[in-house]
């Protein structure tokens, strides 16, 4: 496209990114509100986030929550850089097209089934809910997730790294660990990151899956919204989109970093 | 077939197998179990501990009572074609506002488009819940929206907003939003610039060229976005439980209570299983547009 803006894509931009944005701000600038009555400004105050962090069922939730989403995203990510490398590198297999076709699947399956069949499957096999049966649970999905993200980038490996590095004499397990693990690293640390923002996301699955001692951070923020706007919840909320805004800007940049390190040593390596 | 290729491969399949098929398999069986007050409350049908004589019993004694309940029942059928319209406008209002905003996107200065870009993905990164929340502040009947509509003066009572569909269309369209615009800005992005000059020597207008070049060609993308927006409104449960009202039916939500608060499992695997059927013709649809797309790329 040519690089011409028109006064309708300024006016489509500026209400598009207002629209995406205002709600969020209103929010985070209304966790600092002093007043109780959520809309109603009554001065500046930060008390909320003192009463938040009192609030030992939200301490409780978000340290479930945490534990969660730290072991099923690693073990998402392990399953699911498996998974592509099946796909992509697996060639034929008897039920390949099952294979493939249970990787896209949970991707776009109503969270609401997943959730029950899991549940169903959990009960009958005498499984009891706990942090153990929603790690299975986000695990699965995730890994799928996973697959996808790593996959798109091990279809545009340049194979022939490889095969140089074995006529070279490495053996298959250093050729991985030398050649293709730090290639397909950043999708595998961005399928990471998707598997673990998932996880902590997650409401629907979680409620179907977890027991009455491991409630998670969203179950038990939508058991508070269901009652309305609260305060605590705006603290709450402020602090989980600053985490995710810092997480964000952070990894862009490094990534920048990175690229702008590797064409300097490329441009060097051509100089010399 | 080496050892180590092998463990690669059964280790993904059988955790698959283990936790996608068999427990979607479980769901249809229940789908097929009698409702009973009891601990799990239905009994089962498929007894596999008796045998051949369990299997053959299980098919001469299938009925499809869950299902005729489903069909009789006013309210399933209604929320499944409430659903469906529910998912269709607001896919249609989603499209209506992301277009704008990819085209935008795709027009400006190439050194601003990532900015752009991580701008649209941002809010996908941050919690769903959280998003769908941050509106009920502002479209209750005490919401900022009310109050500074009132305060103006152009309205002397609150607009009802909070609590029905069309409170549910704005939380799709704000929610979903990010899944439009990706997939319409990269078929926008890989369009040839010459196409719209050479349409423009030849003397279209900017307007004519975009509905006769630019709009056509962004076709893929605008297909996969509505699938990628129009799949999850239809099962979903979030938007409709917390900003919709009490007559705003949506199947996921149906799903959910008749699980959650009337216990009622083989009717909630019945209604999963006709919803995962609905769903069949439109991922179908989705894969053959993918498909078609990467092999145009090529």
């Amino acid at each position: 496209m040519n690089g011409r803006l028109t006064w309708f894509n300024v006016t489509s931009l500026t209400l598009g990114f207002a629209f995406l944005y205002l709600p969020m701000l209103i929010l985070i600038l209304y966790s600092f509100n002093e007043s109780k009555l959520v809309t109603v400004w009554g001065g500046f105050s930060a008390k909320w986030y003192g009463e938040l962090l009192r609030n030992e069922q939200f301490l409780d939730a978000f340290w479930v929550t945490l534990r969660v989403g730290l072991i099923s995203s690693t073990l998402a990510t392990v399953l699911g850089t498996m998974a592509a490398y099946v796909m992509v590198r697996g060639g034929r297999f008897f039920g390949r097209t099952l294979f493939t076709g249970m990787i896209y699947a949970p991707l776009v399956m109503p969270e609401v089934i997943t959730g029950l069949s899991l549940l169903l499957l959990f009960i009958a096999i005498g499984l009891d809910r706990g942090i153990f049966t929603i790690v299975l649970a986000h695990t699965t999905f995730s890994m799928c997730f996973v697959s996808v993200v790593v996959s798109s980038r091990l279809v545009t490996f340049d194979r022939s790294l490889e095969e140089a590095a074995l006529d070279l004499g490495a053996t298959p397990l250093d050729t991985f660990r030398l050649v293709t693990l730090p290639i397909i690293t950043p999708a595998v640390i961005s399928g990471w990151l998707l598997a673990f923002t998932l996880s902590l996301d997650d409401l629907v699955i979680a409620s179907f899956t977890s027991g009455p001692s491991s409630t998670t951070l969203p179950i038990k923020i939508f058991s508070a919204v269901r009652l309305g706007v609260s305060p605590e919840i705006n603290a709450l909320s402020t602090l989980m989109i600053a985490v995710v805004a810092l997480g964000v800007i952070t990894a862009s940049l490094v990534s920048k970093n990175a690229l702008r390190r590797q064409r300097r040593e490329k441009q060097e390596a051509f100089a010399a | 077939m080496n050892p180590r290729r092998l463990t690669l491969i059964l280790v993904p399949y059988l955790w698959l197998l283990a936790l996608f098929l068999v427990p979607f398999l479980i769901v249809l069986k229940i789908s097929l179990s009698d409702t009973a007050i009891a601990i799990p409350p239905y009994i089962p049908k498929l007894d596999l501990s008796t045998g051949w004589h369990g299997i053959t019993a299980f098919f001469a004694d299938l009925d499809f009572e869950n299902f005729v309940f489903l069909a009789e029942d006013d309210l399933y059928w209604k929320s499944y074609l409430s659903s469906l319209r529910i998912a269709s406008i607001s896919t249609l209002l989603t499209l209506l506002v992301g277009y704008p905003i990819a085209y935008g996107i795709a027009q400006a200065p190439e050194e601003w488009r990532p900015t752009l870009l991580m701008l649209v993905i941002l809010p996908f990164w941050t919690s769903f819940l959280i998003r769908v929340y941050s509106w009920i502040g502002i479209i209750s009947n005490e919401g900022l929206l009310n109050q500074a509509l009132i305060s103006s003066g152009l309205i002397a009572e609150p607009i009802q907003i909070m609590n029905t569909t069309q409170a549910v269309y704005l939380g799709i369209v704000y929610t979903y939003l990010p899944f439009m615009i990706l997939p319409i800005y990269s078929a926008l992005d890989k369009m040839d610039v010459s196409l719209t000059e050479a349409a423009i020597d030849l003397g279209c207008s900017r307007r004519q060229a975009f509905w006769l070049v630019i709009l056509p060609l962004s076709r893929p993308g605008v297909i996969a976005g509505c699938f990628l927006v129009f799949i999850p409104a239809l099962g979903e449960f979030v938007i409709p439980s917390l900003l919709g009202g009490s007559d705003t039916l949506m199947i996921g939500k149906v799903l959910w209570e008749e699980f959650f608060s009337n216990r009622d499992w083989p009717v909630a695997s019945a209604v999963a299983v006709i919803l995962l059927g609905i769903l069949v013709l439109p991922i179908m649809l989705f894969q053959r547009n993918q498909e078609r797309q990467q092999e145009t790329d090529r």
